[in-house]
């Protein structure tokens, strides 16, 4: 118990320092003293302008959705009982890159402030069809959900492809979409999709503890007076304003649900109740050291979040994993 | 708990049960028996709310458990079905937490009452010592006994176990039914448990239940249930019942060829 | 054990001997179609070695070998996934998303992108390589990565290959990702199409590689089928039948992922056959795991049919004479069923 709790204040911890390092790092750096002047008297120097109007908005874009996507990975895995599933591969994602490319194909995103509304439709719609799907006959069996996610996914990819092929100007948007970054960012992206981050948040809070259930076998989590039905909606509910919120703001940023689910399970063993905050603080972690690294790395450039997390959170991914046999 | 003209099926296949009646004895152990698909498993789902019954109802106390809301049904039935899964790392104690689930507000934390009927849980299947110990580390007969003292934690009335004993060998089963059968004589509780073994559901059961083709093919006390011509009725076994002890014995017969 | 001692069960014989032969079908049907419409009769005498020296051209240098690639593909790539999920216990388990592909993927796009417009000095060496080399390559790398990582103690633990794969896997997205943004948009442009996976314009050099693969490998496969079936069952259960657990199981992930690596080379990465051709073929076949061999018939009927699909659809929509990847037929095409195929057997619990 008290090993768990310094566990997660030092995850809190992290995700403190990695702030700050975002707030500091980049192709400028400043130190933690123009920091905090910039922050809390908001002058009109350089540092002052990087800091308030760049800085800072990606990294609470960053904290907010590494949260929202790590919370709906360890969702996932739960509720599929399935190592392996995470937004990427359910359909949710998919969901949203197919409605952001008809929306370049129509022509009514143009920027980045008006993919969110057409990913969040996207994935919302998609996890509604997940849903639906996989709740036929008896309900949804751990391998139902996990299948279904996976068709949906693969059907709605192959229209995302379909167009994008052919259509040179849609796949020249998408491209730099579908890639995942915090970039540009702004404060009203953010807003945009909080309210469904704190819904699905507060939901999957709600949901840990029905989860633990369900991890006993959806029998013996009825026979001890769970609805089993309900609690596996309302847990695809989560999943869903999760991943539309975080598909939305950044782009689909992949393997982030696997690894926070990862690594916290590694750390916090089994116990949803310790697990969700834990996949969230780690997320959150995640997202902005990628995003710095990936600031760091590519100097004027930038390579993006997305792509830092694939090349180096996956090499981590598999260290974690690699320490002992998990079981499928 | 009555079980009232219940019919069992699994989605749109032929029935399992059909129109089955039975009344069960408060405070007592019964066990259901019968050969594989002969519907007891399938009975006791549909007694446990697992399994939404086509026509008939199943009454607790009076009260047909389909109108219960789901949280007061599992305060007064306890079920432990077959192929439970056991999460990675959980501790004993951990799991047998678990079932104080319906007592339990949706943020509350254990209070010392659920605490007392964990420890409770735990000492009664004799596992107090091992408490903190991963389950997937212990033994099989360790094991289910952490998963009965889960049911136990539930502390209801009522318990329904699907073939507590499967994969034991015969000295981790008797401490199992020794656990159960504890549960019924020494608490009080009233106790339906499918079996496969005749001879050790004669041993324990005060009631026994035999059932055949979804339909019950005899009940009562395993002394006057248990026959050889029953056995080859019901079972299709040619096979001699001597009584040891009170509690009739099934010894099969050798079936040797020419 | 009788799971063990089970001959091939009459209807999974049955379904196996209907699909080869509808792929079959579909073959003689895809070499008959084209901008140069042929009766089935003819085709069917040019491949028993006579017809006229045009119709010879068409059939065996133009058609031929993207027919035999689509069925080889498909057969690779099913059997590819049968093994993976088999092995790993995990409906999900598939190349796909196990590494092999993206790793594949990875080399290709980086060949496509390096070596064309925005690649500078290194497109002269990254052009000779070519892409199917570079797709055998980047794939084989990733197993090897994916193997030399989940060995342990000399153990091979099929759900730490499975996660480390899709770790690896992650990697080499997000390497291709990262490319087709700074790459030219023509050059994305066809590396995207590569992506989706493609039989157009293969020729022999694409089919042979992947034909020799399928030859050696498929059969091998068949040889370690009794350790299959033991494995279904759990590996404690399979030891004491006498399967040599992890012995067979090294030599099974190998023959599943180099079947992978050669038909990704060979088609690109055909999303979704992989996946969804096994647990087609166990459902249909009602098994406790997908049967190799009905399994690699169906891979072959359904890359057929999509590529036929792929070839004509647009055409015969009047959407007009674009060609689609055949990777999007199969996933448009498989998904569906797939979903349809779980409802009814959730249905029937």
């Amino acid at each position: 118990m008290a090993r768990r709790t310094v566990a997660l204040a030092v995850l809190l911890l992290v995700v403190v320092v990695a702030f700050a390092a975002s707030l500091a790092l980049g192709s400028r750096w400043l130190g933690l003293g123009a920091v905090a002047r910039a922050l809390v008297d908001g002058g009109g120097s350089d540092a002052d302008v990087i800091v308030r109007s760049l800085r800072l908005p990606r990294t609470v874009v960053a904290v907010l959705i590494g949260a929202c996507l790590g919370v709906a990975g360890t969702l996932m895995q739960g509720h599929t009982r399935n190592a392996l599933a995470e937004p990427g591969i359910f359909g949710v994602s998919s969901g949203a890159a197919l409605a952001v490319v008809l929306g370049l194909q129509v022509g009514v995103v143009e920027s980045v402030g008006s993919t969110v509304w057409c990913a969040l439709i996207g994935a919302l719609v998609a996890t509604f069809g997940v849903q639906r799907l996989a709740a036929r006959g008896t309900g949804a069996s751990p391998v139902g959900l996990a299948l279904t996610g996976a068709a949906v996914a693969a059907l709605l990819g192959a229209m995302t492809s379909a167009i994008v092929l052919l259509d040179a100007d849609t796949l020249d948007g998408y491209r730099f979409w579908a890639v995942g970054s915090v970039s540009g960012r702004g404060l009203d992206v953010a807003v945009q999709v909080l309210p469904f981050a704190v819904v699905g948040l507060v939901l999957a809070a709600i949901n840990a503890r029905d989860l633990d259930l369900l991890a006993l076998g959806d029998d013996v989590a009825a026979g001890l007076g769970l609805s089993v039905r309900r609690a596996r909606f309302v847990g695809l509910v989560a999943i869903g304003l999760l991943t539309a919120a975080g598909v939305a703001a950044c782009g689909p940023i992949g393997f982030l649900g696997l690894l926070a689910g990862h690594v916290a399970r590694r750390i916090f063993g089994s116990r949803n109740t310790w697990l969700i905050p834990a996949a969230a603080l780690t997320g959150a972690a995640a997202l902005i050291l990628a995003d710095v690294v990936g600031r760091l790395l590519g100097g004027a450039g930038e390579v993006q979040a997305g792509v830092v997390l694939g090349l180096v959170g996956a090499p981590l991914f598999v260290v974690v994993v690699r320490r002992r046999a998990v079981a499928l | 708990m009555h079980v009232e003209n219940l019919t069992l099926a699994y989605g749109a296949d032929e029935p399992v049960v059909t129109g089955l009646t039975l009344e069960v004895p408060q405070g007592r152990m019964t066990a259901i028996v019968g050969p594989n698909g002969s519907g007891k498993s399938t009975l006791l789902r549909g007694m446990s709310r697992l399994l939404k019954p086509q026509t008939g109802r199943v009454l607790l106390d009076g009260k047909d458990i389909h109108q219960l809301p789901a949280r007061e049904l599992a305060r007064q039935l306890g079920v432990l079905p077959q192929g439970p899964v056991t999460p990675e790392g959980i501790t004993a104690a951990e799991l047998v937490s678990r079932g104080r689930h319906p007592h339990r507000g949706m943020f509350a934390r254990l209070t010392s009452e659920d605490q007392h009927a964990i420890d409770e849980a735990l000492a009664a299947v004799e596992l107090a010592d091992l408490r903190d110990r991963p389950v997937d580390q212990l033994s099989g007969g360790q094991r289910q006994r952490v998963w009965i003292a889960m049911v136990l934690a539930q502390g209801t009335q009522h318990l329904l176990l699907d073939e507590p004993t499967t994969y034991l060998d015969l000295a981790h089963a008797v401490d199992v039914m020794n656990v159960v059968h504890a549960a019924a004589h020494a608490s009080g509780r009233t106790v339906v448990t499918v079996l496969h073994d005749l001879t050790l559901a004669a041993q324990y059961a005060d009631n026994l239940v035999v059932m055949g083709g979804g339909q019950i093919a005899a009940q009562g006390r395993p002394v006057e249930v248990l026959s050889e011509e029953l056995l080859a009725e019901v079972f299709g076994l040619r096979a001699t019942v001597v009584e040891v002890g009170g509690a009739p014995v099934v010894v099969p017969d050798r079936r040797v060829s020419a | 054990m009788t799971a063990v001692e089970q001959a091939v069960k009459p209807r999974t014989l049955v379904l196996g001997i209907a699909f080869a032969a509808v792929a079959v079908a579909l073959a003689l049907v895809s070499l008959s179609v084209g901008t140069t419409k042929l009766p089935v009769v003819d085709v069917v005498r040019v491949l028993t070695g006579g017809g006229d020296g045009g119709t010879r051209l068409i059939v065996l240098e133009l058609r031929l070998p993207r027919v035999a690639t689509g069925l080889l593909v498909g057969i690779a790539f099913a059997v590819s996934g049968a093994l993976l999920q088999t092995l790993s216990r995990n409906p999900l388990a598939s190349p796909d998303i196990i590494g092999v592909n993206s790793g594949a993927s990875a080399a290709a796009v980086a060949v496509i992108v390096l070596a064309g417009t925005g690649g500078g000095n290194i497109s002269g060496l990254a052009a000779k390589v070519g892409i199917p080399l570079a797709a055998v390559v980047g794939g084989l790398l990733a197993t090897l990565i994916v193997g030399v990582l989940s060995i342990q103690r000399g153990v091979v633990d099929a759900g730490r290959v499975v996660l480390i794969g899709v770790g690896v896997a992650a990697a080499a997205n997000s390497l291709v990702t990262w490319l087709l943004v700074i790459g030219d948009v023509t050059d994305a442009g066809r590396a995207a199409a590569w992506l989706a996976g493609s039989l157009n314009a293969r020729t022999w050099s694409d089919a042979v590689p992947v034909g020799l693969a399928v030859l050696v490998l498929l059969p091998l496969a068949l040889t370690f089928n009794r350790s299959l079936e033991a494995l279904v069952l759990g590996d404690d259960v399979a030891s004491s039948l006498g399967v040599r657990v992890s012995r067979a199981r090294l030599a099974l992930l190998i023959i599943a992922t180099v079947l992978a690596a050669m038909a990704t080379a060979g088609a690109g990465p055909i999303a979704f056959v992989a996946l969804v051709a096994p647990q087609i073929a166990q459902r249909l076949a009602k098994s406790d795991r997908p049967p190799l061999m009905t399994t690699a018939m169906l891979g072959a009927l359904f890359v057929t049919a999509a590529d036929l699909v792929a070839r004509n659809g647009l055409e015969v929509l009047r959407v007009g004479p674009y060609e689609l990847p055949v990777g999007v037929v199969t996933a448009a095409c498989g998904a569906p069923y797939l979903l349809h195929l779980i409802g009814r057997q959730q249905k029937g619990r």
